[in-house]
């Protein structure tokens, strides 16, 4: 069974390839329908393969890279990317992205940046998934009240958050035309530097905290939210590639070997977008948070209680979630493609 | 007064984009990294090449890291699209964005 296993050049450890197609597959799905990039998920995947943490940070991102660009495209072509939005972004989030880092670089000083950043990711995650339950529950009143109403319950929507820091008209205002709103230009600016600020402390690409701000907080549809945070991520991906390569912490053959199935895998998750409503996408999307927040909790516990096979739960924990929505996605997907091809079959 | 918020607005994206410098110079001096050396001796052939060059020049190794890795994704991504494309999935439209 040699032949399953490949010597990384740079990192000087062996590694089980096919374990890397698969984690880049799984990710590369939920990436690609998501918007995010998938470090919470691919980071302690590659650490459980064999390859050290520095290596595991600087692979994934060189990956993501790769894999956020080719789901860009895609989501472009289905008019789900608005460039302008997130251009205005970008300045913002690399702003708030070095402040973030230069603020974990105090906080390491100060002997604190452990406990700081654990407890703000749990406290982080656990809004980002209150947001998105609250959200659906509220949606479900609505139509459960205008069902008895007699009106269209499929007009129905949950928070509308939005709509309030809309009506704060700071100039210049502006429109974005695929999200299809008009509002200040200093709202996305504000959210970016806060994601980023976010992203640079807890160390993520951000598109786990910005994908849910653009819908909730600038308001974008969930598809546009999904396309244009992708952009973000490829860009911010790009960099980090580069940075962390310079570094000499990047594996490129695994990158390499990760990026094939990530990029095809990232092509099946956006089109599967296609097949799933708005609020399916942010459902979803909830069960993957509560997912991280279990297993960041259980390495916690780990660490807090000295019990060391709660780092192999936490873990498996990630890796259940990766898999399990993966799977969930591709399933969609297959049905989405087959009553598609049927359609089109019977027409033609 | 449009032009003049205009002329704010752009000023204060510059300085935006110089607080970087300003968070960089309060972020307390160079330190040290751990320098990682490639063991070339297992390996011929372009692994050889590969390690060499990574031990050599990093600068060289992150340049060619920013050139394949866009490439190798369109490629196959591409690839995908072309898979997805002769089933005879639409790659182009999609229902209206709902929320």
């Amino acid at each position: 069974m040699e032949w399953l296993y490949v010597l990384m050049p740079i990192a000087g450890v062996k590694i089980f390839w096919p374990g890397l197609i698969i984690l880049g597959v799984g990710v590369g799905i939920i990436g690609g329908f998501f918007g995010m990039g998938g470090a919470w998920m691919v980071t302690p995947g590659l650490n459980i393969l064999g390859f050290p943490m520095a290596f595991a940070i600087g692979t994934d991102i060189a990956h993501m890279a790769g894999k956020s660009l080719i789901s860009t495209m895609r989501h472009g072509k289905f008019g789900n990317v608005d460039y302008k939005l997130g251009l205005i972004m970008l300045v913002g989030t690399v702003v708030g992205f070095e402040i973030g880092a230069q603020m974990i670089m105090w906080l390491e000083r100060l002997g604190s940046v452990e406990k700081v950043v654990r407890y703000l990711y749990i406290i982080l995650l656990a809004f980002i998934a209150w947001m998105v339950f609250h959200d659906i529950n509220v949606k479900k009143r609505k139509e459960a009240e205008m069902r008895a109403a007699g009106q269209d319950a499929s007009q129905a929507v949950g928070v509308q958050w939005h709509k309030t820091f809309h009506a704060i008209k700071i100039p210049p205002m502006v429109h974005f035309n695929e999200a299809g709103i008009y509002c200040s230009a200093w709202l996305p600016i504000f959210v970016s530097f806060l994601t980023g600020w976010l992203a640079g402390i807890l160390g993520i690409g951000g598109g786990l905290i910005r994908m849910p701000s653009l819908i909730y907080i600038v308001g974008c549809p969930t598809h546009v939210a999904v396309g244009t945070d992708l952009f973000e991520v490829a860009i911010s991906g790009l960099y980090g590639a580069g940075t962390y390569t310079y570094k000499g912490r990047t594996e490129l053959v695994a990158a390499v070997i990760m990026l094939i199935g990530a990029s095809m895998g990232a092509q099946v998750g956006a089109v599967a977008t296609k097949y799933i409503k708005g609020y399916g996408i942010r459902y979803a999307f909830g069960i993957a948070v509560v997912g991280c927040i279990l297993s960041i909790i259980t390495k916690l516990m780990a660490k807090g209680m000295n019990l060391p096979f709660l780092d192999d739960v936490s873990t498996a924990i990630v890796l259940v979630t990766v898999s399990s929505l993966s799977l969930y996605i591709l399933l969609k997907f297959i049905a989405g493609c087959k009553k598609e091809v049927a359609m089109k079959a019977a027409k033609g | 007064m449009k032009a003049r918020l205009y002329k704010l607005f752009t000023w204060c994206m510059v300085l935006c984009l110089a607080i970087p410098e300003f968070a960089l110079a309060a972020g307390g001096g160079k330190i040290e990294n751990i320098v990682i050396v490639a063991d070339t001796r297992k390996f011929t052939g372009w692994e050889a090449w590969w390690t060499n060059l990574y031990n050599e020049s990093h600068l060289y190794f992150a340049l060619l890291t920013i050139v394949l890795i866009p490439t190798i994704g369109v490629i196959f991504g591409v690839f995908a699209d072309f898979l997805m494309g002769f089933i005879g999935i639409d790659l182009k439209s999609r229902d209206l964005a709902d929320h």
